[in-house]
């Protein structure tokens, strides 16, 4: 009975940073610019952001008419005849919310019924396709994507970026009308680096119990100088020379969860590349050819040879070889083997 | 002659396993001794020469196995020493009822294969006059699963016979060593070795005479230098890669370089084994090849790839030791040149090499390189990143011009 309703104010469609497939035709939209339509397909593998859209979609279908009837579907066990079964009208013409997910793992029969469903989308019928990445299904994205049934793409690609993450929490902050300072924001991302979905809990919780501005002091009272690194930070520290900066990090990777093992395994992998680089003369195309690494990995390690002796990497490559030797049982206290391995490097090798 | 006709320069061994393999166990003796038959031969052999529990050591190529399973053939002969032909066949098939062998293809023999070869040799032997198991590579054993062995070899049931192989004494635990009677066996001459190729392989001699030395007698290395020039080509290869060092650059990409080699090498004794396994494992689970295969088998297939798996390291590991054990003939060479005894040098062929690199740096530089490469060889056992070990022996070998 409803019709369909007005689009939001963020009809303006501004296509997302993500690839642009050969044939798409329909919108594709970042995650907060979702909207009703009859088909949505919430593609890409942040399911924090997937599973957020889908909530913004469904509250506000619920707002528009709150006798919205929800359903949902698991693609990878899929009963036949269930997708026409629950869009089929019933006695009041209620609109109806289906929420299909898993359809990167599809069944034969889900594919055969819903590329027949968008032929023909049911009216007041909005099915929400939830597609966590790969190859499976691609038949069914093409079709969607082609245009057919009248689809919206809300593309969840991953936030790699540290700059990427801080946008995202400053626009919590945004949207709760809560103000924070950029330090204190910069703090945030650096503590939960890792999941989006921990980051934006801890946005929420200092949201909520915040009285005014959000500052460093708040940030620092919640999580205490928590810093999420990993193994190639240490590294870079270390190599650049700097022994502070590289314990400190290597004492927050060892809490956050790193293991002895493959950081020394990280620091192996730098110091091997510098030193195949060492001395080697050309371009980095060519000289990445010849080693076997990518163009910017030689650029990287020529860029970070800068002060390095041979002597100087023939001491570390030794170290390494030892500590390795030291986290894996050969010593009695893996985490001074590394600390002493860090010195080592940061000294570029020389006594 | 038939058992120990293809074992080379080990007569005194030998002789102590014919010694033993022709007394006759207590059970028979006496049943032998009332009929009278072979009375006066028994008495003969010392009653001390037989034990149930051997230790074969030697260095890795001597012949430690080959010798077992002689030993294990003319044991499980009927009455003579020199086993007869049946019994050898079924051993040398592995087959024989009364043999268990314990051997590995990982790098570690598993403590619940013990706990079975101890369980059956309880059983008294079936058809043999012994029961006989014999336990390839004792030194991949680690603390624990060793300490199983410990009851069964201290009392075995009267007929059941252990034999044990290792590199050494050293390798094994000293409740172990205390327990078994050790045979330790030589170094076969490069003459020898070299001698045996021509006669078993038909190998030409002087190839013979050069791969019996480069292999430093190790027996079966010989042959695969002996009967494929690619190996040789590798193994020069390997030295000349190493002489070649002058700055780090150049070992980091040295150590790439004979770690592909040894990967090379490992991949092309496993890859062609794992792919026929897996067939034949197919075939005997009733799955049709290009079929996918069902549920419930996954599990068997999924202990299969991982058995493989561990061969895979295996065969790696061994790889980089033999690589390590080239290098190390290398720079003993280079000091035996260094300190004027050109005589005995291992690598005749790279003579003028072996000069220069001597020319270039002070024994005490050679030794320590020797030095490194032992620690190395250590360290992969350990577990430590192959790349990394090399990489870290490749850096001492570094002889920078002056």
């Amino acid at each position: 009975m409803a019709a369909r309703p007005a689009t939001t104010g963020s009809r303006a469609v501004k296509a997302s940073p993500a690839r642009t497939a050969k044939g798409t035709v329909i919108p594709q939209l970042g995650w907060h610019q979702v909207r009703p339509a009859p088909i949505v397909l919430v593609s890409g593998t942040e399911t924090f952001l997937a599973e957020r859209a889908i909530r913004q979609l469904r509250d506000f279908l619920k707002l528009e008419d709150p006798s919205l009837e929800i359903s949902d579907v698991q693609a990878d066990s899929y009963a036949p005849g269930e997708l026409l079964t629950l869009a089929s009208p019933s006695l009041f013409g209620e609109p109806r919310l289906i929420r299909v997910s898993n359809v990167e793992k599809c069944s034969d029969n889900f594919l055969a019924e819903a590329l027949d469903y968008l032929e023909n989308p049911a009216e007041d019928t909005y099915v929400v396709l939830r597609h966590g990445g790969g190859v499976r299904g691609k038949k069914l994205l093409d079709t969607i994507r082609s245009g057919l049934g009248g689809a919206i793409e809300i593309v969840c690609t991953e936030l790699k970026k540290d700059t990427e993450k801080y946008e995202f929490a400053a626009n919590e902050f945004k949207v709760a009308g809560k103000r924070v300072t950029a330090s204190a924001l910069r703090q945030l991302v650096a503590a939960f680096s890792d999941d989006l979905a921990e980051l934006s809990a801890a946005c929420q919780q200092l949201i909520a119990d915040a009285t005014s501005e959000v500052t460093e002091t708040t940030v620092d009272r919640y999580y205490g100088g928590r810093v999420e690194t990993n193994a190639f930070k240490v590294a870079d520290w270390a190599i650049a020379g700097r022994n502070g900066e590289a314990l400190i990090t290597l004492r927050h990777a060892l809490t956050s969860g790193a293991d002895p093992v493959p950081i020394v395994a990280a620091f192996a992998m730098k110091i091997r590349t510098m030193a195949k680089v060492f001395g080697a003369r050309g371009g980095s195309a060519q000289l990445g050819a010849q080693f076997g690494l990518a163009p910017w990995q030689v650029e990287r390690a020529q860029k970070d040879l800068r002060g390095w002796s041979d002597e100087g990497l023939a001491r570390c490559i030794l170290v390494l070889a030892e500590t390795d030797a030291a986290v894996k049982g050969a010593g009695r206290d893996p985490v001074f083997a590394l600390e002493r391995l860090i010195g080592v490097i940061a000294r570029r090798g020389e006594q | 002659m038939a058992v120990w006709d293809n074992l080379t320069g080990q007569a005194d061994a030998i002789a102590i396993f014919r010694a033993a393999a022709q007394r006759v166990p207590s059970g028979v003796d006496t049943v032998k001794a009332d009929t009278g038959a072979i009375g006066s031969s028994v008495s003969t052999v010392e009653s001390t020469s037989m034990t149930h529990a051997w230790l074969i050591t030697g260095p890795p190529g001597s012949g430690r196995s080959n010798l077992a399973f002689a030993f294990a053939a003319a044991l499980l002969s009927p009455g003579t020493p020199d086993g007869d032909r049946a019994a050898a066949r079924q051993v040398d098939a592995r087959t024989h009822p009364d043999l268990s062998v314990l051997t590995t293809e990982g790098v570690i023999i598993k403590m619940e294969s013990v706990k079975e070869a101890v369980a059956r040799s309880q059983y008294s032997p079936s058809v043999g006059r012994y029961r006989v198991v014999v336990v390839e590579d004792a030194d991949r054993m680690v603390e624990r699963t060793s300490n199983v062995l410990l009851k069964a070899l201290e009392e075995p049931p009267e007929r059941t016979v252990w034999i044990l192989c290792a590199p050494s004494e050293a390798d094994l635990l000293p409740t172990i060593r205390s327990r078994v009677r050790t045979v330790r066996l030589r170094v076969p001459s490069v003459a020898d070795v070299a001698d045996l190729l021509v006669r078993r392989n038909g190998v030409d001699p002087i190839i013979a005479e050069l791969s019996a030395r480069l292999a430093q007698s190790h027996i079966g290395m010989a042959r695969r230098l002996a009967t494929s020039a690619e190996a040789r080509a590798r193994r020069e290869e390997t030295l000349r890669t190493a002489l070649g060092i002058r700055s780090v650059s150049s070992a980091v990409n040295a150590a790439a370089r004979l770690l592909a080699i040894a990967g090379d090498d490992a991949k092309a004794i496993t890859l062609e084994l794992d792919a026929a396994e897996r067939d034949g494992m197919l075939r005997s689970l009733g799955v049709e090849a290009g079929q996918s295969v069902p549920p419930g088998l996954r599990s068997q297939i999924k202990a299969l790839e991982d058995d493989q798996k561990r061969r895979a390291v295996r065969s790696l590991r061994d790889g980089i030791d033999r690589i390590l054990v080239d290098l190390a003939s290398l720079y003993r060479d280079v000091i035996m040149v260094q300190l004027g005894r050109e005589r005995t040098v291992i690598n005749l062929e790279l003579l003028a090499e072996l000069r220069a690199a001597s020319a270039a740096g002070p024994p005490a530089a050679t030794v320590a390189t020797i030095d490194a490469i032992a620690v190395a060889r250590q360290r992969i056992q350990s577990n430590v990143a192959p790349a990394l070990a090399l990489e870290a022996m490749l850096v001492s070998a570094i002889r920078r011009p002056q």
